[in-house]
């Protein structure tokens, strides 16, 4: 177990290594930034100098050298646009971005794991047929198109629901929140579940295909032959098997959410990560852009090595400490 | 009375082309603590029969007429929570392929002591110690440490031998083992045979042995039961079926099994191949293929007729002798 942590470990370094190399190639084609940083009026003289300060005149290697050392300690330089620390950018705006993923997450998994049950044990029900058709649509149709259906439905015409912005925050420090106040709660719901569609749909579908393909396993058939009660068989005997592989995919999906969140929070003026990511964009600042990337690889391959961790857990073939078949 | 009883059924699977008949009337009975062999080639519908007994038939397929009865109770029209308390507790199954048939995520204790717990009054401590017993009494080398394993920590043979236990630990009086050796070394199949053969007759418990192997049922068998194109052919004591075979394919079957000690003679194949499901001729399933068939086979069905220790269906039984 602890060989294969270290092993994960060494993985996601370099992957994270090829990451901030990335990263650090948009300094280099993404134009100036001395332009945008300094007035049109600015002298020669200034830029220069500017250019010495932000060591824009080392040599290629040394600025990668440096930037790889500051980003291992979470140092991502100053915006270019607001002059501040991007790292503290990036503090204000994650609290923002965590709450609405983990909404829309736990909102897809805890619909999406039981209508995919239901799909599987009725395949031929009408209520089934009907969630098929649905899901079809869940995952078909653009995000932003729904999150745009949603404002005007429950915003716009309904007018039950605010269609921009987290609401009501409460400042805990080091966290903002917008679960404590009535208006951040509601505040939350149309975006989380425009997050959440897509996700939700696609963890249906996947628990349905599984579990309808569990279900026809020789070893489920052995225990009904055993006469095993159909409510242990289904939720006992074949779930476990299920979602061993749904587990996989979902840790996968947790980070597509992040990224997904970027179309969720410009649709509905969410003040998180990808909002900051878009405006960075829209200014080509450069080491928000940096930052940004940098973050949300290290989230996925979080996300990823605790995921490999669990499937050790769940799955007893996989677990380091083998002991080898013997006997006849 | 006899322990089970299957009185003319007919197994059908419903089609596009209309319905498909995989046995098509097969009567038998089976007394307390025998071992009955049922064999045949692929497709004869061995499988089905064993699958109609215990009431697990694949949907959309259907048991069309006839009764399955048990003890004289009949089992075949139950609904699906009776038969499930029937399943296990009264007949057990065992399956071709211990690979698959035990589930990966569960111990091997879990899944003896949940199948027991389902059908027995037993608390958990109580149920603990009988898996124990049950992994020793399969012969299981350290039951107490193998409970606590996960099958793919076994070997094939000894899977099966879970297998077994799993089948055999709610006490059934009935077990319908299809082809429980064929997934193994030849080397294991006969340990696992002699287990089967030991544990049923302890436990005075009925098996329904469903094999394409002669030589299985040679050496495990009381009685066999030979099987044709979802017809019975010929049933009768294991002695009389193996030495002096009374039809013609069953004569067949015996000739193509290889012998030891007898040089100098050819294996002999069956001819031809057995007609499909849909093969509506009137006449005997095997006459396209049978050495001595004549104008009257290919017209009329032969209907199962009192021989020796058991019945035939062909029409020259009764001739020759």
């Amino acid at each position: 177990m602890f060989a294969f942590l270290i092993r994960r470990i060494i993985q996601a370094a370099l992957v994270m290594l090829v990451v901030a190399s990335i990263a650090f190639l948009m300094f280099r084609f993404l134009g100036d930034p001395i332009s945008n940083l300094l007035p049109e009026d600015a002298t020669v003289q200034d830029r220069a100098e500017m250019r010495e300060k932000l060591g824009l005149n080392d040599p290629v290697l040394v600025q990668y050298g440096r930037f790889i050392a500051d980003a291992a300690q979470g140092d991502f330089g100053q915006s270019y646009r607001n002059n501040r620390p991007v790292s503290d950018l990036l503090a204000e705006r994650f609290p923002a971005t965590a709450e609405l993923v983990l909404v829309a997450a736990g909102l897809a998994l805890a619909l999406g794991v039981p209508l995919g049950i239901y799909t599987a044990l009725n395949p031929r029900g009408w209520l089934s047929q009907g969630l098929q058709v649905i899901s079809l649509l869940g995952i078909s149709v653009p995000t932003f198109v729904t999150g745009i259906l949603l404002i005007l439905v429950f915003s716009v015409t309904l007018g039950l629901l605010p269609s921009f912005g987290r609401g009501t925050v409460v400042d805990l420090g080091w966290w903002t929140t917008g679960f404590l106040t009535p208006s951040g709660l509601k505040a939350l719901i149309l975006p989380a579940i425009m997050l959440a569609l897509f996700q939700m749909t696609l963890i249906m579908r996947l628990v349905r295909a599984e579990m309808l393909e569990v279900l026809r396993a020789d070893y489920i058939k052995f225990a009904k032959a055993r006469g095993i009660p159909n409510r242990m068989l289904h939720f006992k005997y074949a779930l476990k098997n299920t979602l061993i592989p749904v587990m996989t995919i979902f840790g996968l999906q947790l980070g597509g959410l992040i990224a997904f969140a970027i179309i969720t929070e410009t649709v509905f003026q969410w003040p998180g990560m990808g909002f900051l990511f878009i405006q960075a964009v829209n200014f080509t600042d450069v080491p928000v852009m940096a930052a940004y990337l940098v973050l949300v690889s290290f989230i996925f391959v979080v996300i990823n090595t605790l995921v490999d961790l669990l499937y050790n857990v769940a799955d007893p073939r996989l677990r380091a400490e083998r002991t080898p078949a013997h006997g006849v | 009375m006899p322990l089970l009883e299957l009185d003319n059924i007919v197994v059908e699977f419903p089609t596009r082309r209309g319905p498909l008949e995989a046995v098509k009337g097969l009567s038998l009975d089976l007394d307390e603590g025998e071992i009955l062999g049922l064999v045949g080639e692929s497709g004869a519908g061995k499988s089905i029969t064993g699958a109609a007994i215990t009431g697990l038939i694949e949907p959309p397929g259907l048991i069309r007429s006839g009764e399955v009865r048990l003890r004289g109770a009949r089992v075949d029209n139950l609904p699906a929570d009776k038969m499930r308390r029937i399943r296990g507790k009264e007949i057990g199954a065992i399956f071709q392929d211990p690979l698959t048939s035990l589930n990966p995520v569960y111990t091997v204790g879990e899944q003896l002591i949940d199948t027991m717990r389902v059908h027995l009054d037993l608390d958990q401590k109580t149920a603990r110690q009988r898996a124990i017993d049950w992994l020793a009494e399969v012969g299981i080398p350290a039951p107490e440490a193998r409970l606590d394993q996960y099958p793919h920590q076994f070997s094939g043979g000894m899977r099966q031998r879970v297998v077994i236990a799993l089948a055999l630990c709610a006490e059934p009086k009935l077990i319908i083992a299809d082809e429980p050796t064929t997934a193994l070394d030849v080397s294991v199949q006969a340990q696992i045979l002699a287990l089967l053969k030991r544990l049923c007759r302890e436990n005075g418990t009925a098996v329904v042995l469903v094999t394409h192997d002669m030589g299985v049922i040679a050496e495990t068998a009381d009685r066999v039961a030979v099987m044709y194109a979802g017809r019975l052919v010929e049933i009768g004591d294991v002695k009389q079926v193996i030495e002096e075979p009374l039809h013609p394919y069953t004569r067949g079957l015996m000739a193509s099994i290889p012998q030891i000690g007898i040089r100098d003679r050819r294996l002999t194949q069956i001819e031809g191949a057995m007609p499909g499901l849909r093969n509506a001729a009137p006449g005997c399933a095997f006459a396209p293929r049978c050495p001595r068939a004549m104008e009257h086979c290919h017209s009329i069905r032969p209907a199962p007729q009192d021989a020796g220790t058991g019945q035939v269906a062909c029409h020259f039984y009764g001739e020759t002798s």
